[in-house]
């Protein structure tokens, strides 16, 4: 099992307060907060009166592409002045505030590394420059954590969009910061990898470190549990425990194409199915299939399919489009 | 399970120092500097400028004609602006440009720290790329005073041009274009037309500083070495400062924003 504990002195002078106790007095849980914080770009309006708190443990930022998701992460971070609000990161404000960095990893959306450096060499810069006693020992460590430790002396412009993903995670936690900010990490990374970096997201948060990622595909984030925060056009349209979320992410309503060997059997079947709402039939071969639980349907099909000797051709989920679930989401 | 083991802590007495140059960040600095295929465009013209000093000595120019088009015409009103403006720029805004300067900025150090050792990697090296051949045209003038003059005004005028263009990087989004509008529009242009802009001018205090080092006849300038010499500081310091001021409230925004 994992311990971790903020060393004395890691955190600075100005996150100390960061620090999660066993204890934890009343009141001291929130180590990220936004109260009523509006980001508006000349007349476009980003993010509009978010307020949400986050504490140990892991939370997922949802939400659709361009829904403020990174507007939000980079006013954590510091990057950006909220246009009206507050952003408190271990109580103190995050903008025009470097020494917030002691206690806080950032790992961007946009993917810009000097490509001339070595993994090793960008790790090990980025524990320099959190002037850690021991950077080399850091570095070797966040790059065992994230799995790289065998291509760590290639060129990064050498690695693959998910091996510069983990590099930039492991220097983002190379000090063992009290909050850790990942925009898109699972971005460009195959499943094994994604696993992987849950589990190591997983253990932050188990060892009382505040993780945020943002994610714009739901089911890549089916695996983690915790809260989640779910961002749609600027506003915060659902939080809460990612259990529940997911639970409607898997029971909602939708629609399926499928093509097989024996359409009129197979519609026979499906209809004697509690999660199947309904059936048509196209003349022109195919079927489309309502089903009223995601989920179920999903699992049950190759069973029916199975046990009635009918091959699938094809199975295509219509109405894909993320905003359709996070809008099905929001209304539930 | 993913084990973590806690890092080590940072170093408290680097902590409290007054920290003015970061070796990291210049060491980066300097890599992605020379590896930028941009930077290697550069080279033709110090040494255009040395390759007319040497052709026109040969071909019997007068010294005191050839000077004054080729080192002061080109030399110091072209190629050490035109070399700090590439430099200056690179060192800053293309890093901006590229995002890498947002992992920089994500570290717990004073903003004074980053732009500091930044432009010290800048003058440094416009100091070299500029000085060197600058004096060997001196040398070729037969003047090893013109020489040290020419290298002690490059030195001056990669302090003022590189902090205002370091500057410029933070200040607007085409750095490149407004430094060139400076370099050709107001040093150039308007000095010609408008006696007052002198005292305005990094090529009048770059120019007055290798008169009275060089003593020589071959350079003459119109301004005093104290207003030169102030007004070099107050550009260099007034331009670090703003820089510094702006990295501070520097909006890093996504790619959709």
């Amino acid at each position: 099992m994992s311990t971790l504990t903020v060393p004395a002195g890691s955190a600075g002078e100005s996150l100390g307060s960061v620090a999660p106790t066993a204890s934890g007095s009343p009141g001291t849980g929130s180590v990220v907060e936004l109260r009523g914080v509006t980001k508006w770009y000349g007349n476009v309006v980003a993010v509009n009166d978010i307020t949400m708190t986050l504490g140990p443990g892991i939370t997922g930022l949802l939400g659709p592409n361009g829904a403020g998701k990174t507007t939000v992460l980079h006013m954590m971070a510091g990057f950006l002045p909220p246009s009206r609000g507050e952003v408190l990161v271990g109580g103190q404000p995050a903008w025009r505030n470097p020494s917030v960095y002691s206690g806080l990893g950032i790992m961007v959306e946009r993917e810009a590394v000097h490509g001339f450096l070595s993994g090793w060499e960008f790790v090990l810069a980025s524990a320099k420059l959190h002037r850690l006693r021991n950077p080399e020992a850091a570095a070797r460590r966040a790059i065992e954590l994230v799995d790289m430790v065998e291509p760590m002396h290639r060129r990064m412009s050498t690695y693959s969009k998910g091996m510069r993903q983990r590099m930039r995670v492991a220097a983002a936690l190379v000090h063992d910061p009290a909050v850790l900010l990942l925009d898109e990490p699972f971005n460009g990374m195959d499943p094994r990898q994604r696993l992987h970096m849950m589990d190591l997201l997983h253990a932050m948060g188990d060892a009382g470190r505040t993780v945020l990622f943002s994610s714009h595909i739901l089911e890549e984030v089916e695996q983690i549990s915790g809260t989640v925060q779910v961002i749609v056009a600027g506003r915060l349209a659902a939080s809460g425990d990612f259990r529940t979320i997911r639970r409607l992410m898997t029971h909602r309503p939708h629609v399926f194409t499928i093509r097989s060997s024996d359409d009129r059997r197979l519609a026979v079947a499906l209809m004697g199915l509690a999660s199947v709402a309904g059936v048509d039939i196209d003349p022109k071969g195919g079927l489309t299939v309502r089903a009223s639980d995601y989920g179920t349907f999903t699992r049950e099909l190759p069973k029916i399919a199975l046990a009635e000797q009918i091959r699938v051709q094809r199975l295509v989920p219509a109405d894909e489009s993320l905003e359709s679930v996070f809008s099905y989401l929001v209304g539930a | 399970m993913t084990t973590l083991q806690p890092a080590s802590p940072p170093n408290a007495q680097a902590r409290g120092r007054l920290a003015v140059f970061n070796p990291t960040i210049a060491r980066i600095t300097a890599r992605a500097l020379f590896g930028r295929l941009r930077f290697l465009l550069l080279l033709p013209l110090p040494v255009l400028v040395v390759g007319l000093a040497v052709l026109t000595e040969i071909a019997g120019v007068r010294t005191s004609d050839w000077v004054d088009v080729v080192v002061l015409g080109l030399g110091l009103t072209v190629v050490l602006p035109v070399l700090a403006l590439i430099i200056g720029n690179g060192v800053l805004g293309t890093e901006i440009d590229d995002g890498t300067l947002a992992h920089v900025l994500a570290k717990p150090l004073p903003r004074r720290e980053i732009i500091l050792s930044k432009l010290a990697v800048a003058v440094g090296v416009t100091t070299v790329a500029t000085g060197v051949p600058l004096a060997l045209t001196g040398l070729i003038a037969g003047s090893s005073r013109l020489a040290v003059g020419l290298a002690v005004g490059s030195f001056v005028g990669s302090l003022a041009y590189c902090a205002f263009f370091a500057a410029l990087s933070l200040l607007t989004r085409r750095p490149v274009l407004v430094g060139l509008a400076y370099i050709l529009i107001w040093e150039t242009l308007l000095q010609s037309i408008l006696d007052g802009t002198r005292v305005l001018s990094i090529y009048q205090y770059v120019r007055t500083v290798v008169d009275r080092v060089a003593d020589s006849e071959l350079v003459s300038s119109n301004l005093s070495l104290a207003v030169a010499l102030s007004m070099t500081f107050i550009f260099t310091v007034g331009f670090t400062l703003l820089a510094i001021d702006r990295l501070r409230s520097f909006a890093v925004v996504g790619e959709t924003s």
